[in-house]
């Protein structure tokens, strides 16, 4: 069995047994991470390009790794300003990239849609790692695959994400993935951070954060930018950190044997605690190991690969 | 009338369905042209069919409607500043193409059009043009919204309206000036009605789409609170308001409101507006990006009722050529707008009149008397003595668009591969032919 498209451009549309093919692959490929020799031929001869135009540290690493450990050759390309604005368009830049023979391309860009544009663009295979507020689906496949890992199946599973839905395409993303795997899903944060009409993509809507906690199993807590209070979104921090801030107080609400999440880079003492961080129940590093497994997986499927690897 | 008796006629329109509203013409005729005017319209002694065969002059129009001159209050002609994207003579191939004959080109062009030099440059170009051009003036110089141009000069140089369009008049007490001082002159001011701080930097509809795709959305209120706004300056002022682009159900329900107070509020709206909603944009395709972006279904229908109860006066294209490189990039970085001169009128028969919104009088109204009177021109009437600009359309004729056969020197339309039924057959300006199909 082979994934329908040769891009992942979001969870959107993906069947549980695509994303289920991905995670029974990406369990293959963690168990390879944790032999001494951490390297497989796999993607040997395939050149991979991380083109990416928003600042990264955890997921650049991350797809930089896999990539490492597939021996696929890569090339990095980060700016921060947009080819717009250096006189280049991007069509322009990406094609000139492409001409210099590679296989795929991982585009994080701050404009929703540019890996669809990119698509259009070229023939290679294109990987969305993160583009605007639309959607980030290694993330979401990461944090489901860790899930998975804990649980054993998401059915049932209820899960919470708290913060700032609106401009999350982390957000989107686990929505996508989570509700085609079953687990029913609830968002919760201030009406100015929650986006128009969410509700009909199946999810709960809560503005109240305790009343959101009741009976919950995960909880997936967002990083809240720090500009929000500058654009009129938020009063103050201060006020977000007491009524969104995830604490201990807070946590007994949930279910016996909860889980909390964070995609990263933590604010510690706004959105979450440094208690609940650093808590037993937080698989907050967890999701970070596992998103190079789930990037290896996307990586060895898109570029051709099936179903598991031995 | 007698004098008319003498000139000869040079060309004759023969046996097509003549749809004229302001006369509530409905009927099969006979259209006599010469000098540059229609000199007679028989309804009743017609030319023998046998006869129309063998002459050069009378045309065979069975099938076809004849409507007075198709008139667009509302297009952008990139002249002077984007001449690769549109020109006033490439637009005006455009026009007649998509059966218009007579056309305002709005002011927001590179410099803008904001004095009376400029106006007078417009003229100018528009002698070798296909067919008829009006000038449209700034409101405001160079379009800043902080001082009001020379409106007298501005008006003896030909300007019909003025208006800021692209861009709100921001300052209010700005827009109550601009609506005082135009009305010594009785010409409407053309309103942009977009709050900016509302709108931010949205890109499209806000919506359960925009959330969906995580684009930045600008509400239908961002509109609504200025048309409000608009409403009570025209009461207040007693001058002559007409809203551009009317987007969504809230603005429809105002002016509706406005106009059961006999305000002279008037408005428009566009073919893409009534037609598209933001679903196309689901593929990020950035020939869908306009301002005011594509609403909701909801919207959609709203515009539908104004249409027919008569709250919207007028159908007009927003004609916004942009090149391929501007387009062809990232969603949040390509510009607004899009072509619409020559699918314009395939979609007011395909979505409003084939789909029993309006009738053909009504429609073909929205297209010509009404614009005409909202600007005074001297034209949308089929009558003895007017301009021949008249329009002839195949109703029947199915057809895909092709951006790519556009006459207009851009291509961005979100429209091709639609399949539309019926097109401009003829496009005559001042008894000429200028676009046979």
């Amino acid at each position: 069995m082979k994934l329908k498209s040769k891009h992942l451009l979001g969870l959107e549309g993906l069947s549980k047994d695509e994303i289920e093919m991905i995670l029974d692959t990406a369990e293959s490929f963690k168990e390879i991470l944790e032999r001494p020799i951490k390297k497989v031929p796999t993607l040997r001869a395939v050149t991979v390009v991380n083109l990416f135009y928003e600042p990264s540290t955890r997921t650049r690493i991350s797809f930089e790794l896999a990539e490492k450990r597939l021996s696929a050759d890569l090339v990095n390309f980060s700016t921060s300003t947009s080819s717009v604005k250096k006189g280049e368009t991007l069509k322009d830049t990406v094609k000139n990239i492409e001409a210099m023979k590679i296989d795929m391309v991982i585009i994080r860009h701050q404009s929703a849609g540019t890996p669809q544009f990119l698509t259009r663009c070229l023939s290679s295979s294109i990987i969305n790692a993160g583009d605007g507020a639309h959607e980030h689906p290694t993330q979401g496949l990461l944090d489901i695959f860790t899930l998975r890992r804990k649980y054993r199946k998401l059915e049932g599973l209820r899960v919470i994400i708290v913060g700032d839905i609106k401009h999350s395409r982390v957000a989107r993303s686990n929505i996508w993935g989570l509700k085609s795997m079953g687990a029913s899903v609830a968002v919760c944060g201030p009406n100015t951070l929650m986006p128009c009409e969410i509700e009909k993509m199946g999810v709960d809507v809560y503005s109240n954060l305790d009343n959101a906690l009741e009976g919950a199993d995960v909880v997936n807590v967002l990083r809240i930018q720090l500009e929000r209070q500058k654009g009129g979104l938020l009063p103050s921090l201060r006020e977000y950190s007491i009524e969104y801030g995830i604490n201990v107080e807070r946590l007994k609400r949930l279910n016996p044997n909860f889980t909390i999440m964070h995609p990263g880079p933590i604010n510690r003492g706004i959105e979450i605690t440094a208690e609940v961080a650093d808590g037993p129940y937080s698989v907050i590093l967890d999701q970070v190991t596992n998103g190079v497994a789930i990037r290896m997986a996307v990586l060895y499927l898109l570029s051709g690969g099936e179903g598991k690897v031995e | 009338m007698n004098r008319t008796k003498h000139k000869q006629a040079e060309l004759i329109l023969a046996g097509g369905l003549i749809i004229d509203p302001a006369s509530k013409l409905n009927k099969i005729g006979d259209i006599y042209i010469g000098e540059g005017k229609i000199l007679k319209i028989e309804t009743k002694k017609l030319i023998p069919k046998h006869k129309i065969k063998f002459s050069h002059e009378i045309l065979n129009l069975y099938g076809k409607i004849i409507t007075p001159g198709l008139i667009d209050m509302h297009t952008h002609l990139r002249e002077p500043g984007r001449e690769d994207e549109e020109t006033i003579y490439t637009g005006s191939i455009s026009a007649v193409t998509g059966g218009f004959t007579n056309i305002c080109c709005m002011p927001n062009t590179q410099p803008p059009i904001d004095n009376q030099e400029s106006v007078k440059f417009i003229y100018e170009k528009a002698k070798t043009a296909r067919c008829k051009i009006y000038s449209i003036a700034a409101a405001t110089k160079g379009l800043k919204g902080e001082e009001l141009t020379e409106i007298a000069d501005i008006v003896k140089a030909g300007a019909v309206a003025i208006s800021d369009d692209g861009r709100p008049i921001y300052n209010s007490a700005i827009m109550r000036y601009a609506l005082e001082y135009s009305k010594m002159y009785d010409i409407p001011v053309i309103s942009h009605c977009e709050d900016l701080s509302l709108s931010a930097d949205g890109v499209m509809n806000e919506g359960y789409i925009s959330t969906l795709l995580g684009l930045r959305g600008i509400p239908g209120v961002a509109e609504e609170v200025m048309v409000a706004r608009e409403i009570r300056l025209a009461e207040f002022t007693g001058a002559r308001i007409h809203i551009a682009h009317v987007s969504t159900e809230g603005s429809v329900n105002l002016i509706r409101e406005a106009k059961r107070k006999k305000l002279k509020i008037t408005c428009e709206t566009t073919p893409h507006h009534f037609s598209l909603t933001d679903e196309a944009l689901k593929t990020f395709d950035t020939n869908a990006k306009v301002n005011p972006p594509l609403r909701t279904k909801r919207d959609v229908e709203a515009l539908k009722k104004g249409l027919k109860d008569g709250t919207i006066d007028c159908i007009a294209t927003d004609h916004a050529p942009h090149s391929i490189e501007e387009k062809d990039v990232e969603f949040d970085a390509a510009p607004f707008g899009l072509v619409g001169l020559e699918t314009a009128l395939g979609l007011v028969i395909t979505e409003l009149i084939e789909k029993n919104i309006l009738p053909w009088t009504e429609a073909v109204a929205k297209l010509t008397v009404n614009p005409s009177r909202i600007l005074k021109l001297n034209a949308g009437e089929i009558k003895i003595d007017m301009p021949a600009d008249l329009t002839v359309i195949d109703p029947d004729i199915m057809w895909t668009v092709d951006p790519e056969e556009f006459k207009s020197k851009s291509k961005n339309s979100p429209f091709g591969g639609e399949k539309l039924k019926g097109k401009a057959y003829l496009t005559i300006v001042e008894g000429k032919i200028m676009h046979q199909l």
